[in-house]
């Protein structure tokens, strides 16, 4: 058999210096084990997509486009009360960690260094250092022996455990943003005779506020997804979406999942974006 | 005279400026540190406490001092004469967890190391679209993942599905519920923490030493090995330590993948707080599982310090 394709010449070849200059950062195999990363993070959660679409109750059957699963969702009560009790703690949360994370952010930034910092981000820290399931039954242990004690019960303390290890995560990025900033325009402002609240109401709030927002998302999007420590804590009548979805998942596996997992993962998704787009805002 | 007068009133207000510079910090950092201490380190306190008590009935603890948690980690008492028999139960399910955390550690790195490098060599301007892709994954819901990840490897999932029609096999294969869905779903679950420390060390590194390989006519996997991991190797340890934590304590992934059969460190936790009703020894198994944890984190920090002293 004939070998129809142009053979090269061994004279066009490049000499061995070229060659090197030109793709001495390539790796074999190292693209395309790349792009198997990408596609295997992605591909799941696409599929799980698609299939929220489906007309059909299979998962895995793809018979035509139909919203029936987002209806039957948004029809049903449990995912209803469950979607707004996650809203209720996440803004709960929010709100707290990102004030904490606020204050003791403008406490170890732009300072010279104190005795104890170390010790002070170890503190803020902590939460992301400590497997979530050890968190989660110690953060258990504790609400039990204060609610035989006090009698309290409620909704507070699954919002005030959200709040606890939403702080590390609204603290990094308004930290970064403090941390770019230079003193400059406040003692501007001092210099001035603009009073001290003023300055940090009028200078360097506007200043921190992308930071801010950024903290306020990230403490959203992760109060949002939790499950270990809200699954360990989480009385009756506090099921939040995910703790509901595991439910789900448990009970059988319906097309009615995917419609509410899209639904949750939109909204992480889109706030990540926003996310992304503010930091961009924020490096020019 | 005056002059002195000067200097130590200048003195006093320095001294005074410092003092309100200490409440003021004092004061900002309070919520933060309040909140935390609370709610996420004195119950670790009480864990430690509860660990040495004795079961309730119906969950919870009675406060009568025992040691029994550690015992049972490791023995059986013997019912009919009080002797105590080696257990291997709890002590084989944490021996799984930490192969299973090793495992997808690795399985992790040799996806996510290329992973890091291609985007490291990529022109700087896409360099941040390529990041975001891999990060994104990150901030969506881990229960949804794994969800995402039990749709697609079930008998009668899709790539059962594709293999059959393919008829590179005639029945499908058993994935869910194995070790192996474990396996998968801990790297699916963890591999962008593998692939954003490697990239950050990656990201400095100076090619001309890699030229300067290739001149010395190494070939490709010397490069490779000599060059590159080693100057990558901050980013690497890293990585393998974000990768293997949160394997080594996860809930999710057995809980979903494994079918709750195949025990995790975590799941057996989580069980004993709830249908096991054994608070004590669920305790003392999760401060087991913190100790392993700050071990990993201590031999890092002592090897980083030698590593340092070293090239010093």
């Amino acid at each position: 058999m004939a070998d129809l394709s142009p053979a090269t010449p061994a004279s066009t070849q490049p000499r061995r210096r070229g060659r090197l200059a030109r793709d001495l950062k390539a790796m074999p195999g190292f693209t395309a084990t790349a792009w198997l990363c990408i596609v295997s993070l992605y591909l799941p959660i696409l599929v799980l997509i698609a299939f929220s679409f489906n007309e059909n109750r299979s998962v895995v059957l793809w018979t035509g486009f139909s919203l029936d699963w987002y209806a039957k969702a948004l029809e049903n009560d449990g995912i209803r009360n469950a979607a707004w009790v996650s809203v209720k703690i996440a803004l709960f949360a929010t709100v707290i960690s990102t004030i904490a994370a606020t204050m003791a952010a403008l406490a170890t930034t732009r300072t010279k260094k104190f005795a104890g910092q170390g010790l002070v981000y170890g503190i803020i820290n902590q939460p992301l250092m400590i497997p979530e399931i050890v968190t989660a039954i110690a953060t258990l242990s504790l609400f039990a022996l204060v609610k035989k004690l006090t009698g309290l019960t409620g909704i507070g303390y699954l919002m005030l455990a959200h709040a606890a290890f939403c702080i590390p995560f609204a603290y990094m990025p308004i930290r970064a943003r403090l941390e770019t900033m230079t003193l400059t325009l406040e003692q501007a402002a001092a210099d001035l005779y603009a009073p001290p609240l003023k300055v940090f109401t009028l200078v360097t709030l506007p200043l921190l506020g992308p930071g801010i927002v950024a903290g306020a998302m990230l403490a959203f999007v992760v109060s949002l997804d939790d499950v270990i420590i809200t699954l360990m804590i989480a009385g009756p009548g506090e099921t939040t979406l995910p703790i509901y979805i595991l439910g789900a998942i448990r009970r059988g596996i319906t097309p009615e999942i995917n419609a509410v997992s899209t639904i949750l993962v939109a909204v992480s998704v889109l706030l990540v974006m926003l996310l992304f787009l503010v930091q961009r805002r924020m490096q020019r | 005279m005056s002059g002195r007068e000067h200097q130590s009133a200048l003195a006093a207000a320095i001294d005074q400026n410092r003092r309100n510079e200490r409440v003021t910090r004092a004061w900002l950092l309070a919520p933060a540190l309040t909140i935390i201490l609370a709610i996420s380190i004195l119950p670790l306190g009480i864990t430690v406490v509860y660990s040495f008590l004795t079961p309730g009935t119906y969950g919870g603890v009675t406060w009568e001092f025992s040691t029994d948690s550690y015992v049972q980690f490791l023995f059986q008492r013997d019912i009919f004469d009080d002797t105590l028999v080696f257990n291997s139960a709890y002590v084989s399910i944490f021996l799984r967890s930490i192969g299973l955390a090793l495992g997808a550690t690795l399985g992790a790195l040799i996806l996510g190391f290329p992973t890091a490098y291609f985007i490291a060599t990529k022109p700087r301007e896409q360099r941040n679209i390529w990041l975001f892709l891999i990060t994104l994954p990150f901030w969506t819901n881990l229960l949804i993942r794994t969800y995402a990840m039990l749709l697609i490897i079930r008998d009668e999932g899709i790539i059962n599905i594709m293999l059959m029609k393919a008829s590179i096999i005639s029945s499908p294969l058993t994935i869910l519920y194995t070790d192996t869905a474990v396996f998968i779903g801990l790297i699916y679950s963890f591999l962008p923490f593998m692939v954003l420390p490697i990239y950050a060390s990656l990201e400095k590194l100076d090619f001309s030493l890699v030229e300067a390989g290739y001149d010395l006519y190494a070939n490709r996997l010397k490069v490779l090995f000599h060059v590159i991991v080693p100057l990558a190797k901050p980013g690497i340890v890293a990585g393998c330590i974000l990768v293997f934590i949160p394997g080594l304590g996860a809930y999710i992934t057995p809980e979903l993948l494994g079918g709750g059969k195949k025990l995790m460190i975590g799941n057996m936790i989580a069980m004993q707080f709830g249908a096991s009703r054994n608070w004590p020894f669920g305790s003392a198994a999760a401060l087991i599982l913190m100790a392993l944890v700050i071990l990993v984190l201590l031999v890092n920090v002592l090897a980083a310090r030698r590593g340092a002293s070293g090239n010093g």
